[in-house]
């Protein structure tokens, strides 16, 4: 088939480096672009979280080195608190922004939705080609506050204010850092709106002959519907930006109270509501866990199911399931507020939608599990990976629930309970969603297979370390020990978490250096890596009847008609164990 | 396998064999086909975009007034500010040219060059005005000691025209272009209009289909206005 297909394409590649991989308007080099994009970016991200690891854990210990690297945020060879602030700030946002927002969504998303609905691009390419530009000048304004006098910004992902709307005057990093992190976010908010107005108009246009809603595979429906939360959230966060950018440059006070006194200054502002800036932030924040997780959940139902090979089970509850979470995503926002002095009646409402929210969570979970009852599991690494993620979906998912009851809140706020919950069901259970998506799609996308060895040990090592970082930090939290500190020596009511906090930050380094294995494995097998069948895992979506990898305009030239639902394993007395989506029907008996 | 569905690709015809409602799940979307010029999905295609487009710009000026009625409910420093009567001015200029972009868009239907130029052109112009108005309210406003940071009432004012002006400008420029391109070649654009412009990433989407998604965005910037106008008038 690759030779027919190849032997139509109309259009043709272009051959310039620069129009080629640079300035692409072919999803797939994008979707690689984005990819990348974020590889980068965990990688920083990963190198700040250690040095954060190293100061919890040697409260006490000196290190030159590092003091020459950075000779402010290391006076003395000791990291200074405002430093560790700043790299709070900076690994929470790279992480949440430019790794759980990109790589799922942009990388993958990008890369395999066109070919999925059997398309040969996005519907707007050169807008495409935009979203990733825009993200990219995001990230290279975040991190250019590493660089600008007062360095970065100290506020935390969440840029509270009135910490972040008061300048240089309230801290280090507060003045131009802080204006660099805003300009940042607001540039990733226009690029991801342009970026979900591309993914809404590709699916709703451009599906294949015979590919009604319900033949779509779930990691399309699962695009679909974050691009449709981050529509309706970005532009809320992108708001809420200008304001606080007013706010600190043009002496608006729209979140800056009166009467605030700053290192013995008198601020002239008045009136402004910091819980104004909470409820817009959240309003996005929210919805935006989901923009990171969706995308996981969606590469998980599709690895299960084709490993399982049998059927997802309950394909209709999946999407619904999908749905109800991205809807109830937006009415919950509140539970980041409720020791913000939130009418009460108010916090039991976000509390009961809240803890609402994990019925449908409940449904996938249940028909995860269902699809694997009495299946003979092949596991490969994606196969591991998607299984790593639904252990911690369920991991986080829980202590969600604890977190999601307001008198329990009242005592877990801003603990390292907080911290655990959400690295487990956000960062760590999305990353596993990268995982395994990579390890499925790395064949279609470079042509070669990785090395599933390394893959395995790979994965038992980070499943392994996960948990030691995080279990850890839930017990730490439980103790009451508070984020976003850089030492708890002083506090005697914490002399327990020592120990916890100690083998947390060996468990991180530990874990982190297996993550070379990955880096190694994946660049190794782009070259060296043995050479990818059209349908190496004997899986029945669009993507895998075209070459590995794809030619340009994916088809070449022609239109896929698709006659098969999306997971049609071990159908009895079919000839193979899976069914093509385009298959024609009459090579199958009736079923 | 692989063989058998290349092969079968003409075999099977809608309403072979297979479930029949198979072949009617294709909504219209060219999906990969590169042959045809398929203008109508094109404009489909775009004027979806633009309808996506519009649900975020409308959710960004949701967050304002959502700001701006949960600030004002705050009180105590807001002092309602008397609107300038320019604005009154610039509001009826907004809306004449709401006319006449929807008597370009006919006129281009119907394939007047002329007319569409004169349309097309006065929208422009309109739209001009309108921005002059705006400046002319915010420099109404400073002349009487009112800015941006006086107070929350007139932070907000000067926030939501800003950002409606910005938004109206982009507008401007869209319909900049396309006065351009009309004035470089006053063909007659008809039903047959221009050959549909091919990219590498397929045909474009036709002068009539810009033309088109271009009125949607300016008639939504029509209503965006005369809704904050009313909520900067009414919600003092
Ligand atoms: C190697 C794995 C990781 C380690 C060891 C780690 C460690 C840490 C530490 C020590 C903090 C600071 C806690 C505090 O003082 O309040 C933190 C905060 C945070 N991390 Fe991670 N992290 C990891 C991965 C991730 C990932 C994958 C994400 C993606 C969502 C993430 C998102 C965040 C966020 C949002 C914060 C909060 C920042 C803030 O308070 O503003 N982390 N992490
Ligand atoms: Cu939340």
């Amino acid at each position: 088939m690759s030779d027919t297909a190849t032997a139509h394409a109309v259009h043709h590649a272009p051959t310039g480096f620069i129009r080629k991989w640079v300035f692409s308007v072919d999803h797939k080099v994008i979707g690689i672009q984005y990819y990348f994009l974020a590889l980068f970016s965990v990688l920083a991200g990963i190198v700040l979280s250690l040095l954060m690891r190293i100061r919890l854990a040697w409260p006490n210990e000196q290190w030159p080195l590092l003091a020459k690297i950075f000779p402010t945020g290391f006076e003395g060879g000791l990291m200074s608190p405002e430093f560790y602030l700043a790299m709070v700030t900076m690994h929470g946002t790279i992480m949440v922004f430019f790794v759980l927002t990109t790589a799922p969504q942009g990388g993958f998303g990008n890369y395999i939705l066109p070919i999925q609905i059997g398309a040969a691009d996005m519907a707007f390419p050169v807008l495409n080609m935009l979203s990733f530009w825009v993200t990219f000048l995001g990230l290279v304004a975040l991190m250019a506050a590493f660089f600008v006098v007062g360095g970065a910004p100290i506020a935390g992902w969440t840029a509270y204010p009135p910490l972040s709307a008061l300048g240089q005057i309230a801290g280090p990093g507060l003045g131009t850092g802080m204006d660099l992190w805003i300009i940042s976010i607001a540039l990733f908010c226009v690029a991801s709106l342009l970026g979900a107005l591309n993914f809404i108009a590709t699916l709703i246009n451009m599906r294949t002959k015979g590919l009604s809603m319900t033949r779509l595979p779930l990691t399309v429906w699962a695009w679909f519907t974050t691009a449709v939360l981050a529509l309706l959230a970005f532009p809320v966060l992108l708001a809420g930006g200008i304001l606080l950018l007013l706010d600190r440059n043009a002496d608006t006070s729209f979140f800056i109270p009166a009467g605030l006194v700053v290192s013995d200054r008198i601020i002239n502002h008045k009136g402004g509501s910091p819980l104004l800036w909470q409820h817009l932030f959240w309003f996005f924040g929210h919805p935006e866990v989901y923009i990171a997780i969706l995308p996981g959940m969606g590469a998980t139902s599709h690895i299960l199911s084709t490993f399982a090979r049998k059927p997802i089970f309950g394909y209709r509850a999946m999407v619904i399931a999908i749905f109800a979470i991205g809807l109830l995503g937006f009415f919950v926002w509140g539970h980041h507020m409720f020791v913000s002095g939130l009418n009460p009646f108010t916090a039991l409402a976000f509390s009961v939608i809240t803890l609402s929210i994990g019925v449908p969570s409940a449904v996938k979970t249940f028909n995860w599990l269902g699809t694997l009852w009495g299946a003979r599991i092949q596991f490969t690494t994606a196969m591991l990976f998607a299984l790593g993620f639904v252990s911690l979906f369920v991991a986080g998912g829980v202590t969600g629930l604890v977190l999601g009851q307001t008198s329990l809140d009242i005592q877990m706020h801003d603990t390292y309970f907080v911290v655990g919950h959400f690295h487990l069901i956000m960062g760590v259970a999305a990353i596993f969603g990268i995982f395994g998506a990579t390890y499925f799609w790395f064949p279609k996308m470079f042509g070669r297979m990785m090395n599933e060895s390394i893959g395995k040990l790979h994965f038992w090592i980070t499943f392994l370390g996960v948990y030691a970082i995080f279990v850890p930090i839930h017990l730490a939290g439980i103790t009451g020990q508070p984020r976003r500190y850089a030492q708890f020596t002083d506090y005697a009511y914490l002399e327990p978490t020592a120990g916890l906090n100690t083998f947390t930050s060996i468990a991180a380094i530990v874990t982190a250096a297996v993550q070379i294995l990955f880096v190694v494995n994946l660049f190794w097998s782009m070259f060296k890596g043995k050479k990818a069948a059209e349908n190496p895992w004997g899986a029945t979506t669009l993507e895998w009847t075209i070459p590995s990898p794809p030619p340009h305009d994916n088809f070449g030239g022609h239109v896929p008609v698709v006659h098969h639902g999306p997971y049609e394993f071990s159908v009895p007395g079919a000839p193979k164990d899976y069914i093509m989506q385009n298959e024609p029907p009459e090579a199958v008996p009736a079923h | 396998m692989v063989a058998t569905v290349t092969s079968t690709k003409k075999a099977v015809r809608p309403g072979a064999s297979g479930p029949g409602k198979n072949e009617h799940g294709f909504n219209g979307g060219d999906g990969g086909d590169r042959s045809g010029p398929d203008r109508a999905s094109l404009r489909d295609r775009y004027r979806l975009g633009m309808w996506i487009a519009l649900a975020a710009i409308l959710m960004m000026f949701v967050a304002f007034t959502s700001a701006y009625i949960y600030r004002q409910g705050l009180a105590g420093d807001w002092q309602p500010i008397d609107l300038p009567g320019v604005l009154w001015i610039s509001t009826g200029l907004l809306l004449a040219s709401s006319f006449t972009m929807e008597k370009a868009k006919r006129a281009l239907k119907g394939g007047y060059t002329p007319g569409f130029n004169r349309w097309i052109s006065a929208t422009v112009l309109l739209g001009i005005g309108f921005l002059f108005g705006q400046l002319a309210a915010w420099r109404g406003l400073a002349a009487s000691g009112i800015y941006l940071a006086s107070n929350p009432n007139s932070s907000f004012f000067y926030l939501l025209t800003g950002a409606h002006g910005l938004h109206l400008l982009g507008g401007l420029t869209a319909l900049g272009f396309i006065v351009f391109g009309s004035m470089r070649s006053p063909a007659p654009v008809g039903v047959a209009g221009y050959p549909a412009r091919v990219t590498a990433s397929g045909p474009g989407a036709g002068r009539e289909t810009i033309v088109e998604i271009t009125a949607m965005y300016w008639h939504f910037m029509d209503g965006l206005w005369i809704y904050l106008f009313l909520l900067l008038l009414v919600w003092r």
